[in-house]
């Protein structure tokens, strides 16, 4: 069964043809990673997913439901939540704040205590929760931040470059949490240019390149695709 | 029950500066203080005071708006002006009997209300934000000023309300409460304090109540970062226009006060002096917490009246210095920075005694 769905999605930046016709399909279920060169239209495509850009033509079908027309926080409603490439954390607040913020809509009073808690343990950041969002590392925004996204038990979580500033051993752990999150029951659709991620997690993964689906398929079938490695070189003529 | 009991909770939480019995205890000092200040004092310096508490409604309500909300706006002494001449008409038409003085208080502050869900609709659901959110409420409060202006011709007026252009309005009547026998006059001194005194800890309460609910959550967090709270399913516009009505409804009753306080009111309230001044009194403060927005308003004011009496443009250029400090020296207000530094010593004796 498919989760979501983009039909010939189209979108024009001037001149500038940032996603050119995508289809693509993801499986309920799945991790699915989004791979391609700096300005392939990667991060734009999301914000088509999230509303926060319009397509010029194409449509965006979620759970059977056609979102082209909904306002970002009505699909974030059906079941959509995301991590930003840059840290989107409220940066002036404490990160218990943060968390409460994320998860009040759908807890109260001492159940919203618990829940805080209980994601402050699977983020790993007990003994962080005073200090200030903003003097969070890179990597410990990146984390606040997917656990913000994860809070809202999306049934489609979209991660743009979540490991990106981390350590390995911070990408591998992030990596785990991806799976936990998945094994639970949660699509994950990830941009990540690192790819011992993609390979750690990866069921499928599709290549964008200049705002166009250039290949799918199971990482190894992406990593001996000679036109893939072309493109990453700089050399491709798609 | 219980819910009245985590309603007083939220007295204290991440959003306000104050908190613990050390807190409480100073409030109840200073607000006994403020009760018993009348009968030491002599009629005008009460009244004097009243007219400094005045303007804590609309500092509180650009605290709300901007501190909080993250909203820069210019517009706040528009409201003031629209409840201000909208008291006097009403007054001036249908007079002070049965309470009605009360009841155009309460109307004005309507009528203000009303005005920002208009203007708020347009801006905020039409997506205007930053600088240009600053540009459309100052455009909007100095046309108010120009149109009031130009109403100097008897053809100007509402009922028998004339509006009097640059003059303004004048001898509205005063808030007049109804007593068996004789009705209770509030005129500009021990009555009126007491009303605008208990409006003052009133609105200061449930501000602070507001700002540590969920909705004050959702108010800073658009504040800090407006993307990032639309996607975790706030429809941010709706919040940024409930605050801005309340805003709006904060001025309008700063407005109400000041036109039944002085029984006038005039164009140049809401002129770009008048509207840059409560900018100057909550930065200065600090513009990101109630308590010290109310410290640094009254301050300042009476720091700005005291200096009037060698001219009022000293005054003004010290309002100018004054802001240009704090931006250089404590951006987040001297009050706050005060009373930060306050709770940090706070923190360390309890330490050092437990
Ligand atoms: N709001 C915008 N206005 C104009 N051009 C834009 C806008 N957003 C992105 N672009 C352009 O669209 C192209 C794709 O950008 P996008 O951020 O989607 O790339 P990306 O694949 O996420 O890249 P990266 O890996 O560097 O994050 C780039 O050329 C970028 O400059
Ligand atoms: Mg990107």
């Amino acid at each position: 069964m498919s989760l979501l769905e983009l039909r010939k999605l189209n979108k024009h930046f001037g001149g500038l043809h940032v996603t050119n016709s995508v289809d693509l399909t993801l499986r309920a279920g799945e991790i699915h990673c989004l791979i391609g060169p700096n300005g392939a239209g990667k991060s734009t495509l999301f914000r088509l997913i999230l509303g926060e850009h319009h397509p010029g033509s194409g449509d965006i079908l979620f759970a059977g439901e056609n979102i082209t027309a909904l306002k970002s926080f009505a699909r974030i409603h059906r079941g959509l939540s995301v991590k930003f490439q840059v840290p989107g954390v409220f940066k002036g607040l404490s990160v218990r704040q943060n968390l409460e913020i994320a998860l009040q809509s759908r807890h109260r009073g001492r159940e919203l205590e618990a829940e805080i808690g209980r994601l402050l343990a699977f983020l790993g950041l007990e003994s962080e929760q005073a200090q200030i969002a903003g003097n969070l590392s890179h990597g410990q925004k990146q984390w606040l931040e997917i656990g913000m996204a994860v809070s809202l038990k999306p049934r489609l979580l979209l991660l743009d470059e979540p490991t990106a500033g981390m350590s390995p051993e911070e990408t591998h752990m992030t990596g785990e949490m991806v799976q936990r999150l998945n094994a639970d029951g949660m699509t994950v659709l990830a941009i990540e240019h690192d790819m011992a991620f993609v390979r750690q997690v990866a069921h499928r993964v599709t290549v964008l390149h200049l705002g166009q689906v250039f290949a799918q398929g199971s990482i190894d079938e992406i990593v001996a695709d000679e036109r893939v490695a072309a493109i990453y070189l700089g050399q491709a003529h798609a | 029950m219980t819910g009245l009991l985590a309603m007083f909770r939220r007295l204290e939480g991440p959003q306000t500066a104050g908190r613990g019995p050390a807190f409480w205890g100073l409030f109840a000092l200073v607000l006994a203080v403020a009760l018993a200040y009348p009968l030491f004092s002599d009629g005008y310096t009460v009244g004097n005071t009243v007219y400094f508490f005045v303007w804590v409604f609309i500092a509180l309500s650009l605290c709300l708006i901007w501190g909080y909300g993250g909203s820069l706006s210019f517009g706040q002494t528009a409201f003031f002006g629209i409840a201000g001449y909208g008291y006097g008409i009403l007054t001036i038409n249908f007079g002070s009997a049965y309470g009605f003085t009360l009841v155009a208080l309460v109307a004005a502050v309507a009528i203000a209300a009303l005005f920002a869900v208009l203007l708020g609709y347009f801006m905020f659901f039409g997506r205007i934000a930053g600088v240009f959110l600053g540009i459309v409420t100052l455009a909007v409060t100095l046309m108010l000023e120009r149109f009031m202006a130009q109403t100097a011709g008897p053809e100007w007026h509402i009922g028998t309300a004339r509006l009097n252009g640059f003059n303004g309005m004048s001898a509205m009547p005063p808030l007049t409460i109804p007593w068996p026998g004789e009705p209770i006059v509030l005129f500009a001194d021990v009555g009126l304090y007491y009303l605008v005194l208990g409006l003052l800890v009133f609105v200061y309460l449930a501000l602070r109540i507001l700002m540590n609910s969920s909705f004050g959550n959702v108010i800073v967090a658009i504040r800090e970062n407006p993307e990032r709270a639309e996607m975790l399913g706030y429809d941010i516009r709706k919040y940024q226009l409930i605050t801005f009505v309340i805003g709006a409804a904060l001025a309008g009753l700063s407005g109400v006060l000041y036109t039944v306080w002085g029984q006038y009111i005039t164009p140049s309230s809401m002129g770009m002096t008048a509207a840059a001044l409560p900018l100057i009194w909550v930065a200065v403060g600090g513009r990101s917490d109630l308590t010290s927005t109310v410290i640094g308003t009254l301050v300042v004011l009476a720091a700005f009246q005291a200096l009037t009496i060698y001219g009022s443009q000293y005054a003004l250029v010290f309002m100018g210095v004054l802001l240009v400090l704090t931006v250089l020296i404590a951006p987040n207000g001297l009050v706050l920075g005060v009373m930060n530094w306050l709770g940090r010593i706070a923190t360390r004796l309890t330490q050092r005694a437990g």
